[in-house]
């Protein structure tokens, strides 16, 4: 039988629709916007300046890009498998922890070379470590991957808890948060790197943590779609039956997708840890492990797309904090709102304009294939 | 009086013509056949009738009046009624539920489902369809589900019915069934429109047929005047040789042998029964039996998907037993290569582009992998090598594998498997939802594979099938073999009475039944 | 880039022109809680539109959505010409650090924090004397020689809390029994009213009839519990008698609207001293709250003995254990 998405291009369903998806989201927040009476369009004007006016919004941005690049490509992974890591948050948390201890014994006897890949292994492996227990229990015990992962976000956030204000704390301070580490550890920020090239920008959080994120994202294509043990978790994410069928051991492969899902998701304690707080504190993820599903589903769990909706939400994080700096009637939690309607519009409802735009398409195609042969004719 | 006329018809998806200026005539109170490959356009012409699409051009006229039908509402509205091939039945509701479902007539159920029963009462004596309303469709064996379908389509008022390959999934016996409630329909002025691929069906039921072929009305037949032979050849285009042509077998030693296997569900029940076998190279064993009673156990069990739960399995000098399983990819190193009964779960994975999906199972060859990568070009030209010694069309490796037509995506299967050169060749309803040409292809080949002394086991439900490739027949019932009968020897109506266990020879529920009890007491 | 600059720069002067044109132009940068929390932030929002109300001076203000924006607000502010810079919250304690070098000339504020830099006032409480002082009186007022204290997010902040209370019930009588429950560990401990609940009814059961919840507006859930079961509660923070006459009885009054406001009027007045400002019941920045809604619960004898402790405390007689000197509640 003829599917009804024959003729329609790639483009239409990877570029096209998400960009409505994100203009209808924009104008339903226009219209919020007006109702509080402020003006949208000048709104919609202080966000994009806000993320892109100033090297110093373009920093910010981009700081919370490398966050979301790293969960995004963590539920994009476990999303190949089938499974969906909702523990994003918990694993990211579990990776700082690793980065934190590593530098809170290593500190002041390695040099920065050596303690970088050191902090990436341990930020991978409390990450990886974190998510293999609910890919255990999924596998062997049956135990429900979004339920476990769920409740590991909690244990994760006892755990930090307990070891900050019972053990790693610094005496005598009044927040739960570790020492800081020597400044000889820290990850250098970009207005650093840029000062060794003789180039002044603005100070920001953005630091040298987005490279690796961005070697993540080809990584990540990598191994999913050009290796064996990716091709395995595609198999047993598309059709768990054709993969029993070859030979694939589905229990092992949740097993490996989780554990490189949550070695990802780690890697936001690396960007947060090593480089911006330099200690080990409470909550430094809030919101990215959540966020980072999001992101997966509009970037089509493809790296590309990832890093596209990564800067989508690194410039509504920033943006929108600009917003409400300038226009005190948008509060953050109508910040929120916005944030809220551009993923529902691009993820729940992602295909509710989609048959609507294929048959648009379709006519118009049609339409412009019949000019071509009037003129010919 | 003509029920169903359709004057030129078009309708295309993209730049697919899915159908070209179709034309069609149906006389009221007749058993009218469609034939075609797939991919002729026969099911976009049905779904246009009843609404699922609607024509680009073209009129649809019912009972000489032309009508739009733009939904299924519509199509229900004006009288017609379709039983899809697979159904649309809630399991855990009973008949009556599942009768009044979508016409249930108010919030309240009580008179709703007073109203049904009498109807169903009245729908049984007119037309002789008899089932237990107050079962649960879950329960009914398949036949009785199709009924409850046609039940369905009647309590709506249809006056015409279509048929989309109802047979596929019944008995000998229960197409026979089958035939004589659509001819009772006939008598009692229905009009009957049947969509099929099996031409033996054509000739027992329709009154006139028609043949579709790229999208285009090729044919029509009365059904009396015309034969197998030309409806064949209008399908296709060309002749085609519907027997099987193959030498006698020359069979050598065992490859495969099979003792006391059995296989046990999460449920306790044994859905395959302390079954011997044994399959020697160069000869083909066909399995027969209606589906569902321990073929698809005993494939999955012979290529490693599911471990034996008693028995054991000789292999190439291996024993698997129990205790020693091999999964699926340890099988494909001793030798087995599996055609699977269901492609689309389990031959290939549809999402897959036909390179990756040409690889499956394989996909750890070292042919196939460098040390982290795998090796892009090498398996692309391996798929386009596959795609041209099987004729797949059209012969592009990059085309997602949903992408091809039924018979094409099963080509690509039996390339994967047969270039293995395997010991031993399972194979599980290779020619299902395969269009003719593709069968005479499909066929050809593995008789080709037997005579390079593979050992090929042949699991079908197509009686057909099974008698014109195998050399021996094994008949299987609720997971016990029933039977076995030199090729020679068997016969459809054996066959069919044997996959019933109902003993051929003597009382339909004594021997075979006594048969089955020893089988029994010898395991204890 | 270069335009950018530009751009950048030219706001720059305009907010410093703007500088020139009021006197002070405060702001104030709100934690993750939220100005509108019944407790801790909406006090130091009190204080600062306290503030506005009378100068008719306006304020900016920016509430912190994670970890990264303490920084970026408070850098955003001072970029912005505002001056002084109220932080509010220990957690801002190191973003403050750093944004107060960067910007010498400004005036920061923290509260609940001790930030050591020329151009910050620090501003803390001694919230043990006045946990202490509540304890006293929930000792004084439990029938059954049983009180109890719900915490919000089990950190050290809150168990210095925990810890001068049990010290003033024991100073009270000395065979008392606390039971001490923490809401949770995750911030959303905050703001779990139905938790709190759960936690007080679960204390009355096992005979509590005074509880002290220092927990946000996890605490709106204790006092209903208490109303509901007809115990007292203790309110926190800011005072919360109105809440549930008859049943609250008393609230540990913690300033922070005092403290912010002081912030503001004393840049505008030219009185503004940076260094460490703690504040306890000598200061009048800690005390206990008697009002019409809950005098009649205190009896004179209570009154008495309240008073005589608060002096005793306030002239060193009574000294109160500090939880966070040495993260132990050893006294």
């Amino acid at each position: 039988m003829t599917g009804s998405n024959g003729g329609i291009p790639r483009w239409v369903d990877v570029g096209l629709i998400p960009l409505i998806n994100i203009l209808m989201a924009f104008f339903v927040s226009g219209l919020i916007i007006l109702l509080i009476g402020e003006d949208p369009i000048e709104a919609v004007g202080i966000l994009l300046y806000g993320a892109f006016g100033t090297d110093y919004g373009i920093g910010y941005t981009l700081y919370y890009t490398t966050n979301f690049i790293f969960t995004g490509l963590a539920v994009a992974v476990a999303f190949h498998a089938g499974l969906f890591n909702i523990g994003g948050e918990g694993q990211a948390y579990i990776g700082g922890l690793g980065v934190g201890l590593v530098l809170l014994s290593l500190d002041s006897s390695l040099p920065l070379i050596l303690l970088v890949p050191i902090s990436i292994l341990a930020s991978a492996l409390f990450g990886a470590a974190w998510a293999y227990i609910p890919a255990y229990l999924q596998a062997y015990r049956g135990s429900h991957i979004v339920i476990t992962t769920i409740m590991f976000n909690f244990i994760a956030s006892a755990l930090m808890v307990y070891l900050l204000v019972n053990v790693l704390i610094q005496p005598g301070q009044m927040s739960p948060q570790s020492r800081e580490f020597a400044d000889t550890s820290w990850l250098p920020f970009m207005h650093e790197v840029f000062a060794w090239f003789g180039m002044s920008i603005t100070r920001s959080p953005l630091n040298l943590s987005i490279f690796w994120a961005l070697i993540c994202c080809a990584l990540v294509w990598a191994f999913i779609w050009r290796t064996r043990w990716g091709y395995e978790i595609r198999t047993v994410g598309f059709n768990e039956t054709a993969a029993v069928y070859a030979g694939i051991n589905p229990k092992k492969i949740v097993i490996l997708a989780m554990c490189v899902s949550g070695g990802l998701a780690g890697f936001v304690g690396l960007n947060e840890i090593l480089g911006v707080h330099h200690r080990l504190l409470l909550n430094f993820q809030l919101g990215y492990g959540f966020a980072g599903i999001a992101v997966a589903l509009m970037g089509r769990n493809h790296p590309i797309g990832i890093i596209l909706a990564s800067l989508l939400f690194g410039t509504l994080y920033q943006g929108g904090a600009e917003l409400s700096f300038d226009m005190p009637k948008v509060t953050r939690e109508m910040v929120e709102v916005v944030q809220g309607l551009v993923i529902l519009f691009s993820g729940a409802l992602a295909l509710m304009i989609k048959p609507t735009v294929e048959r648009i398409y379709v006519v118009v195609a049609a339409i412009a294939a019949g000019r071509r042969s009037t003129v010919e004719g | 009086m003509i029920a169903i006329e359709l004057r030129g018809i078009n309708k295309s998806f993209g730049p697919v013509h899915a159908n070209k200026d179709v034309a069609l005539n149906i006389d009221k109170g007749t058993i009218h056949g469609i034939i075609g490959e797939n991919g002729a356009g026969k099911s976009t012409l049905m779904s246009i009738l009843y609404g699922f699409y609607e024509a680009d051009s073209g009129d649809v006229l019912i009972n000489g009046e032309v009508t739009r039908i733009r939904s299924s509402h519509e199509a229900i509205a004006a009288g017609i009624g379709m039983v899809h091939q697979h159904f649309m039945l809630v399991d855990p509701f009973s008949v009556v539920e599942n009768v009044m479902l979508g016409a249930e007539g108010g919030a309240l159920l009580d008179k709703g489902i007073d109203k049904t029963r009498e109807e169903l009462e009245r729908l049984k004596r007119e037309y002789g369809l008899e089932v237990p309303v107050d079962s649960l469709a879950g329960d009914l064996p398949v036949g009785l589900q199709q009924r409850v379908e046609i039940l369905k389509a009647l309590y709506r008022g249809a006056q015409i019915l279509i048929l989309d390959e109802p047979t596929g999934v019944l008995t000998p016996q229960e197409t026979d069934q089958l035939f004589r409630i659509l001819k009772a329909l006939k008598d009692q002025g229905v009009t009957v429109i049947l969509i099929t691929h099996k031409l033996q069906e054509i000739m027992a039921v329709t009154d006139g047929v028609s043949v579709m072929r790229g999208g285009e009305m090729v044919a029509h037949r009365k059904t009396s005047e015309t034969s197998k032979e030309e409806l064949a050849e209008l399908m296709v285009g060309r002749k085609v040789l519907l027997k099987v042509d193959k030498e006698a077998a020359q069979p050598q030693e065992a490859a495969l042998k099979v003792e006391g296997l059995s296989v046990i569900g999460a449920d306790g029940v044994a859905r395959l029964d302390n079954v011997s076998l044994s399959v020697r190279r160069g000869e083909i064993v066909g399995v027969a039996g209606v589906s569902g009673n321990g073929q698809s156990e005993l494939l999955a069990a012979l290529s490693g998907i599911v471990a034996p739960s008693k028995g054991k399995i000789a292999l190439n000098g291996t024993t698997i037993t129990r205790e020693k399983p091999l999964d699926a990819s340890e099988f494909r190193d001793l030798g087995v290569a599996h055609v699977p009964e269901d492609r689309h779960r389990m031959g290939l994975v549809t999402a897959f582009t036909a390179d990756e999906s040409a690889i499956l199972g394989y996909h750890r060859d070292e042919a196939y992998n460098g040390a982290i990568l795998m090796k892009r070009n090498a398996i692309v030209e391996d798929c386009a090598q596959k795609m041209a010694d099987f004729d797949v069309r059209p012969p592009n490796p990059k085309l997602k594998s949903a992408n091809f037509s039924g018979g094409n995506q099963q080509k690509i299967v039996l390339a994967r498997e047969m270039a293995q050169k395997p010991n031993v060749l399972l194979v599980g309803q290779p020619t299902r939802g395969v269009d003719i040409g593709a069968i005479e292809y499909i066929h050809k080949n593995l008789v080709a594979m037997r005579d390079a002394g593979a050992a090929v086991l042949l699991v079908s439900v197509e009686l057909e099938e099974i008698m014109s490739l195998s050399d021996r027949i094994l008949v299987m019932f609720e997971g016990r073999i029933v039977g076995e009968v030199d090729a020679k020897d068997a016969n459809e109506r054996m066959l069919g009475l044997m996959m019933a266990n109902a003993n051929p020879e003597t009382d339909p529920n004594g021997k075979a039944q006594a048969a089955g009890d020893m089988q029994e007491g010898a395991e204890l | 880039m270069k335009q950018i600059l530009l751009a950048a720069s030219a706001a720059l002067v305009l907010s410093a022109a703007s500088v020139s044109a009021a006197d002070v132009s405060p702001a104030v940068v709100f934690d993750m809680g939220g100005k509108f929390d019944k407790s801790f932030n909406e006090g130091v929002f009190n204080g600062v539109e306290k503030f506005k109300a009378e100068t008719g001076i306006s304020y900016r203000e920016f509430e912190v959505t994670n970890e990264t924006q303490r920084e970026q607000a408070l850098r955003r502010m001072a970029q912005r010409g505002a001056d002084p810079v109220v932080g509010v919250g220990f957690a801002q304690g190191p973003a403050m650090e750093k944004v107060a070098k960067e910007f010498p000339d400004t005036r920061f504020t923290i509260i609940d924090m001790v930030v050591d830099l020329p151009n910050v006032q620090s501003v803390v409480f001694k919230e043990q004397e006045g946990s202490f002082l509540v304890g006293v009186l929930a000792a004084a007022a439990s029938q059954n020689a049983k009180v109890g204290f719900v915490g919000g997010m089990d950190i050290p902040l809150i168990r210095k809390f925990a810890c001068g209370y049990e010290q003033g019930a024991k100073h009270a009588n000395a065979d008392i029994e606390i039971i001490q429950n923490m809401t949770g560990t995750t911030p959303a401990a905050w703001n779990n009213p139905s938790k709190g609940g759960e936690l007080a009814k679960g204390q009355f059961d096992r005979g509590v009839d005074v509880i002290y919840a220092a927990a946000g507006a996890t605490g709106v859930g204790v006092y209903q519990a208490a109303k509901d079961n007809g115990k007292f509660a203790i309110g926190v923070d800011s005072n919360q008698n109105y809440l549930h006459p008859g049943t609250m009885l008393t609230s540990m009054l913690k300033r922070v609207d005092v403290a912010a406001y002081n912030a503001f009027k004393g840049a505008q007045d030219g009185t503004w001293k940076p260094g460490i400002q703690v504040l306890g019941l000598a200061e009048g920045g800690i005390d206990w709250a008697v009002d019409e809604h809950n005098k009649s619960l205190i009896t004179s004898d209570m009154q008495t003995m309240m008073d005589q402790v608060k002096a005793d405390i306030i002239s060193g007689k009574i000294s109160v254990h500090d939880y966070m000197s040495d993260n132990s509640c050893s006294y």
